[in-house]
C-alpha cells in the first residue's frame, strides 16, 4: 500500500496509457509545461513531449472539434477542460458531433473529456458549476464521476479505451486529498457498474463525485445515532446502474439523492423517477433529494457553503426520514 | 480526371439535386436538404484536384461534394428517402453521410460545425506523417462563425495539412454577402493567420481545380493550411420552401447566364469533335444515373426501429 493524491493517480493513470497505446495523446490548454491548472499533467510534457502532450490557445471549441476530428481517424485524444463550466464553449461538438457519431453515421468516437467540476474553493459562479446535467440527457456521451482516486484510475482506463465520448469528472476538491492505493494501479473499472460502499438497512444514500465523501460522512455521524444508511456511489452516470439504486431502495424503503448543483432540472430527478418506476410498493417515505438551491455558486465562503450540501443537511434528511 | 467525366459528375450532381427539389414536391421524400444548384463547379473542381488518400468534409449542402468525392447515387437518394440502403441507414438524412473508405467524412448540419472536425482529421494526417490533404467545404455564412477563426489560427499554429474551402455562394440562407460581411473578401481573412488567402471564379471548374491543386501541392509539402474563396451563385432556394422573397427574378436570371454547366459545355465545345450530339451522350447517362437511383431508393426497404436498440455506443 502507499498513500497518492487523487492527483498523482490520474497523472500516473494518463501516464501509462500514454505509454501502452501510442494512438492516446492528451490536449489542452496550459496543460503542457505548466502541468495543467490543477497540476495533473506536471512532467507529462518531459516524458511524451509536444506532440503527446499538446498545449492549445483558449479555444474549447476548436480543440474540442479536433480531438473529435482525430478520435474519428484513429487517435484515442484526451482533453482537458480546465473547468467545467468552460465547457459550455464547446458544447456544440460534443453534442451535435461527438455524441452522433456511432448512432447515427455508425463511426467509433475514441475521445475522453477529463475537466473539474464543482465548487468549494470559493472561485465563484463561473468555475464552480456542476454541469453534467447538461450532458446526461444527450444520448451518445458516457459520463464517469469518480468519488476517490482507486476508482478514478480504474474509470479513466476504462475510458481511454472505450470508443465512444466520454466525460470525465474530476471534481477540484478531491485533486489535492490523500488516498491509500495498492502499489501497482489499479484494474479498470467496468462503467455501468454502481458501488455500494457502505452497507445498511434504515435509508439509501445514492450519490457521485465529490458528494460520496459527505455521504460517507454523513453516515458514521448517522451510525453514532443507531442509524444504518447504505451508500451507493453511482460511478459513471451514463451508463446508469439503476437496478443497484432500485435494489437497494427496496430493502430500505427510504432513498436520498445527494447531488451538487441546482435541484431543478437536476439528475437526482432523473434517478428518482427511475427508482420510484420500479420501487414504489416499496417506499415507505417519499424519495427525497438532496441538492443546490437554485441559485449561482456565490463566491463568499459562508454563501457558497450555502450553496452546496452539506454533511449536516443530510444527516437531518435521513434522521427525518428515518425517525420522522 | 477527365473533363468529360467532371462533365458528367456536374451533371449528375444538378439531376439528382433537381430530383430533390421534384421528389419533395410530390411528398415522396421528406425532412429538408439543401440543394447545390449552380455550385457543381466547386464541388467538381476540387475533387478533380484530389488523390485517393485525401479527405474531404461537407456542409448541410453537401450532396454535390459527397457525389463528387464518388457516392453511390443510390445510396445517397436512400439515404434521402429514409430507407435501411441508404449511407446512414436512413438514421442521417440529407445532411449526415459518411464514406470513410473514399475519404469523405460528411457534415452534422451545424453551420462551421465541420471546421474543427477536418482540422482533427489533418492532425491525425501529420502524427501518420502521411500526405493526405484534407479539404473542408464551408459557406459565407459559416465563416462569420467563431470556431472559424479558433480553428483557422489553430491550423496555422500547428501547420496542418488542411484547405478550407468557403463557397460564397451570395447568400447565407436569406442574408445577403453584402448585409452579413463586414469585408466582402473572405480570402482576407487568412491574412490574419499568416496563410495563403486565395479567391477564384468558383463557376470555373478549370480555375477551381488548379488553384485547389497548387494549393495542396505546398500542403503535401509541409506548408499549413490554406484558405481558398469560390465565388459562385446558389441558383436554388436556401432550402425546400424557400419563397426566395430576399433577392429579384430578374437577379437570378442574370445569375443563369453565368451556369458553370453551360460554361463548360463552352469550354468543351472549344474542340471541333465535341457538338450538342457528344454532349447529349453524357447527359443521357448522367439522367439515367439518377433514374436508376430513384428507383434503387424507392424499392429499398424501410429501416427497422428494432435496430437502433443496443447501437446508441459502440
Amino acid at each position: 500500500m502507499r498513500t497518492v493524491t487523487f492527483t498523482q493517480i490520474l497523472r500516473e493513470t494518463l501516464a501509462a496509457e500514454l505509454r501502452r497505446d501510442p494512438s492516446v495523446f492528451l490536449m489542452g490548454e496550459d496543460i503542457g509545461v505548466y502541468g495543467g491548472s490543477f497540476g495533473v499533467t506536471r512532467g507529462l510534457f518531459e516524458e511524451f513531449g509536444p506532440a503527446r502532450v499538446r498545449d492549445t490557445p483558449i479555444s474549447e471549441q476548436a480543440l474540442t472539434g479536433i480531438a473529435i476530428g482525430a478520435a474519428v481517424a484513429g487517435q484515442r485524444p484526451v482533453i482537458e477542460i480546465m473547468f467545467m463550466d468552460f465547457i459550455t464553449l464547446a458544447v456544440d461538438q460534443l453534442v451535435n458531433m461527438a455524441a452522433k457519431l456511432h448512432p447515427i453515421y455508425g463511426r467509433t468516437c475514441p475521445l475522453v473529456i477529463r475537466t473539474p467540476p464543482g465548487g468549494g474553493r470559493g472561485y465563484g459562479a463561473t468555475h464552480s458549476q456542476s454541469l453534467e446535467r447538461l450532458f446526461a440527457g444527450v444520448p451518445g456521451i458516457k459520463i464517469a464521476a469518480p468519488s476517490n482516486a482507486a476508482d478514478a484510475s480504474g474509470l479513466l482506463q476504462t475510458a481511454i479505451r472505450d470508443n465512444n465520448p466520454v466525460l470525465f469528472l474530476e471534481h477540484k476538491l478531491l485533486y489535492p486529498q490523500r488516498f491509500d492505493v495498492g502499489d501497482e494501479l489499479p484494474k479498470p473499472i467496468p462503467f455501468g457498474r454502481a458501488q455500494t460502499v457502505r452497507e445498511g438497512t434504515d435509508v439509501t444514500l445514492v450519490a457521485w463525485s465529490f458528494m460520496t465523501q459527505l455521504a460517507r460522512q454523513a453516515a458514521a455521524a448517522l451510525a453514532d445515532g443507531g442509524i444504518e444508511a447504505e451508500i451507493i456511489d453511482l460511478l459513471t452516470l451514463n451508463p446508469l446502474d439503476i437496478d443497484t439504486v432500485v435494489e437497494s431502495a427496496k430493502r430500505t424503503g427510504r432513498v436520498i439523492i445527494v447531488e451538487e448543483g441546482p435541484k431543478t432540472g437536476g439528475f437526482a430527478a432523473e434517478i428518482a423517477a427511475q427508482v420510484f418506476e420500479h420501487a414504489s410498493d416499496y417506499l415507505e417515505k417519499p424519495i427525497r433529494r438532496l441538492a443546490s438551491p437554485d441559485f449561482p455558486v456565490p463566491s463568499a465562503k459562508n454563501l457558497e457553503a450555502a450553496c452546496i450540501p452539506s454533511v449536516p443537511e443530510i444527516v437531518a434528511m435521513a434522521r427525518e426520514l428515518v425517525e420522522g | 480526371m477527365d473533363t468529360f467525366r467532371a462533365y458528367e459528375l456536374m451533371l449528375t450532381i444538378r439531376f439528382f439535386e433537381e430530383a430533390i427539389e421534384r421528389l419533395f414536391l410530390e411528398g415522396r421524400v421528406m425532412g429538408t436538404a439543401h440543394t447545390c444548384i449552380g455550385q457543381e463547379a466547386v464541388a467538381v473542381g476540387v475533387a478533380a484536384a484530389l488523390e485517393p488518400c485525401d479527405a474531404m468534409t461537407t456542409t448541410h449542402r453537401g450532396h454535390g461534394h459527397f457525389l463528387a468525392r464518388g457516392a453511390d447515387p443510390g445510396r445517397a437518394m436512400a439515404e434521402l428517402f429514409g430507407r435501411e440502403t441508404g449511407y446512414s441507414h436512413g438514421r442521417g438524412g440529407s445532411q449526415m453521410m459518411m464514406d470513410p473508405s473514399i475519404g469523405f467524412y460528411g457534415a452534422n448540419g451545424i453551420t462551421g460545425g465541420s471546421i474543427p472536425f477536418a482540422a482533427g482529421l489533418a492532425l491525425d494526417a501529420q502524427i501518420r506523417g502521411s500526405r493526405r490533404v484534407t479539404v473542408c467545404f464551408f459557406g459565407d455564412g459559416a465563416s462569420n462563425q467563431g470556431v472559424f477563426h479558433e480553428t483557422l489560427n489553430l491550423a496555422a499554429l500547428w501547420k496542418l495539412p488542411v484547405l478550407y474551402i468557403v463557397e460564397n455562394n451570395g447568400y447565407a440562407m436569406s442574408t445577403a454577402t453584402s448585409r452579413g460581411l463586414a469585408n466582402a473578401c473572405i480570402a482576407d481573412r487568412a491574412v490574419a493567420y499568416g496563410i495563403p488567402g486565395v479567391r477564384v471564379d468558383g463557376n470555373d471548374f478549370f480555375a477551381v481545380r488548379d488553384a485547389v491543386a497548387a494549393l495542396a501541392t505546398d500542403m503535401r509539402a509541409g506548408g499549413g493550411p490554406a484558405l481558398l474563396e469560390c465565388l459562385t451563385y446558389r441558383m436554388s432556394g436556401h432550402s425546400r420552401g424557400d419563397p426566395r422573397v430576399y433577392r429579384t427574378r430578374e437577379e437570378e436570371a442574370e445569375a443563369r447566364k453565368n451556369d458553370p454547366i453551360l460554361r463548360l459545355e463552352n469550354g468543351l465545345k472549344q474542340d471541333p469533335a465535341v457538338n450538342d450530339d457528344v454532349l447529349a451522350v453524357h447527359r443521357q447517362v448522367a439522367q439515367a444515373r439518377i433514374e436508376e437511383a430513384i428507383r434503387f431508393a424507392e424499392t429499398s426497404p424501410l429501416p427497422d426501429p428494432a435496430a437502433l436498440q443496443n447501437s446508441l455506443f459502440a
